[in-house]
């Protein structure tokens, strides 16, 4: 993916399912509409999870870097759907 | 997805548990289909598999098979997804439940009722109209027979409003389907272990990609694992019992020596890996110059455990066929090293759990 500029960084290494969602959740709800937010994990699997989670909630999936064995994932928030946002 | 009925307030929403698993999804998607607002909860217990082998980061280990099935079938059914960790709260029910435990370590009633529970409470704070789940009569012979499904909705507290969308027609009418808010005609009367009729309907609806139905992903209900379990809580007081140590009951092969003392043998370089990342007190036992397994000890061996420790370190080191192997034993920056001959297969079974 390109320059993609979080304007808030969420670090979950060392964190396994489904804790890296549970506190991207979180810090989503705090941010305004539109805001980017960066979840960095050595979780491989959240590159299957993240995208889903963008799926059900509405969030903007933008894409992944990859640096070692860490991603770094970037979710805009978006108006979204349903639960407690 | 269909509209509301007639005389049927604007938006009706449900609140219900979704492991992903096939019964919940259709459950939900009977309700998106009668045009209702879904939510889905899904729980993380700590007990799940899946998860568990996320946290040993095997690479020859398929990602899609270790993916959290709740969050694939909200994004698939296009609901809204609460990830809810069960926490503390969980184990205490896990380690102390009122109903008992199944034919394993599985507290399902229990399990039922906390999970209901928990989403009894969401929608109470998010003004939801009523909680479903995916439970089918007579499916599983503990926690959905007839009287098992009434007394968990009696014991959570939403006493006819907790719908069953697949088996509803076998059941007393709800107060949602008595208000109009859900179509009583258009829920399912399934019952029963087999699963044909919800693997029809998963074809008609377009619903491929699904785990294998009752395929079994929680720990309690594995035959190894609650040996283990029920192990830990025979020596120990359940209320003593760490989130911790429940965690290291699912690595490794595990050793009771004496009333107070257990060891953990990795099985393998991801294992390892694992329990060297894992704070633990106590001692830690590895056959040196060689490929070793970590040998984790709960309680305080003697000397005489100690070398016993040893020869069942060294017999799954790569030093096993010699006579005689040094282990190191280390605890708070310490360091011993006992020379012992690994131990013969027929005294190691003696002790396994």
């Amino acid at each position: 993916m390109g320059d993609t500029n979080p304007d808030d960084v969420l670090d979950t290494v060392g964190l396994y399912c489904p804790i890296p969602i549970i506190k991207t959740a979180e810090r989503i709800r705090r941010m305004e509409t539109g805001r980017i937010l960066k979840v960095v994990s050595d979780d491989r699997v959240i590159l299957i999870d993240m995208p889903a989670w963008c799926r059900s909630t509405g969030h903007e999936y933008l894409g992944h870097t990859q640096q070692g064995g860490e991603f770094g994932l970037f979710v805009r928030k978006t108006g979204g759907r349903g639960a407690k946002r | 997805m269909s509209a509301a009925p007639e005389g049927r307030p604007d938006t009706i929403k449900a609140i219900g548990l979704l492991s992903g698993g096939l019964d919940s999804t259709l459950a939900a998607r009977v309700l998106l289909e009668q045009g209702i607002e879904v939510v889905g909860l899904h729980f993380s217990t700590g007990f799940c598999m899946n998860d568990h082998r996320r946290a040993m980061a095997r690479p020859e280990e398929d990602p899609k098979r270790m993916r959290n099935e709740g969050l694939r079938a909200g994004a698939d059914l296009g609901i809204p997804i609460e990830v809810l960790d069960a926490g503390e709260a969980y184990m205490k029910m896990v380690l102390n439940p009122k109903h008992g435990y199944g034919k394993r370590a599985n507290p399902c009633i229990d399990c039922r009722i906390f999970m209901i529970h928990g989403a009894a409470e969401y929608m109470r704070e998010h003004g939801g109209h009523f909680v479903f789940t995916g439970e089918v009569l007579g499916q599983r012979p503990m926690s959905q027979h007839m009287q098992a499904l009434r007394m968990i909705e009696k014991e959570c507290g939403i006493e006819g409003y907790l719908l069953r969308p697949l088996s509803a027609k076998h059941l007393p009418p709800t107060i949602p389907e008595q208000s109009g808010w859900v179509d009583r005609d258009r829920l399912l009367g399934l019952s029963g272990r087999s699963r044909k009729d919800q693997m029809a309907l998963s074809e008609t609806w377009g619903i491929a990609d699904y785990p294998q139905p009752s395929g079994g992903c929680c720990y309690l209900a594995d035959e190894s694992f609650a040996r283990r379990f029920h192990d830990k809580r025979l020596h120990a007081e359940p209320d003593t019992i760490r989130r911790d140590e429940m965690i290291l009951l699912k690595v490794g092969r595990h050793f009771r020596l004496s009333d107070g003392v257990k060891i953990i043998v990795a099985r393998d370089e991801s294992e390892n890996q694992f329990l060297a990342r894992f704070e633990s007190p106590g001692w830690r036992f590895e056959a040196l110059r060689c490929g070793s397994p970590i040998t984790v000890v709960e309680g305080d061996p003697d000397d005489n455990l100690k070398v016993l420790i040893a020869s069942i370190t060294a017999r799954y080191s790569d030093r096993r066929g010699e006579p005689l192997v040094e282990v190191a034993a280390r605890r708070d920056g310490k360091e011993e090293v006992l020379v012992v001959p690994p131990v013969a297969d027929q005294v190691l079974e003696a002790y396994r759990i």
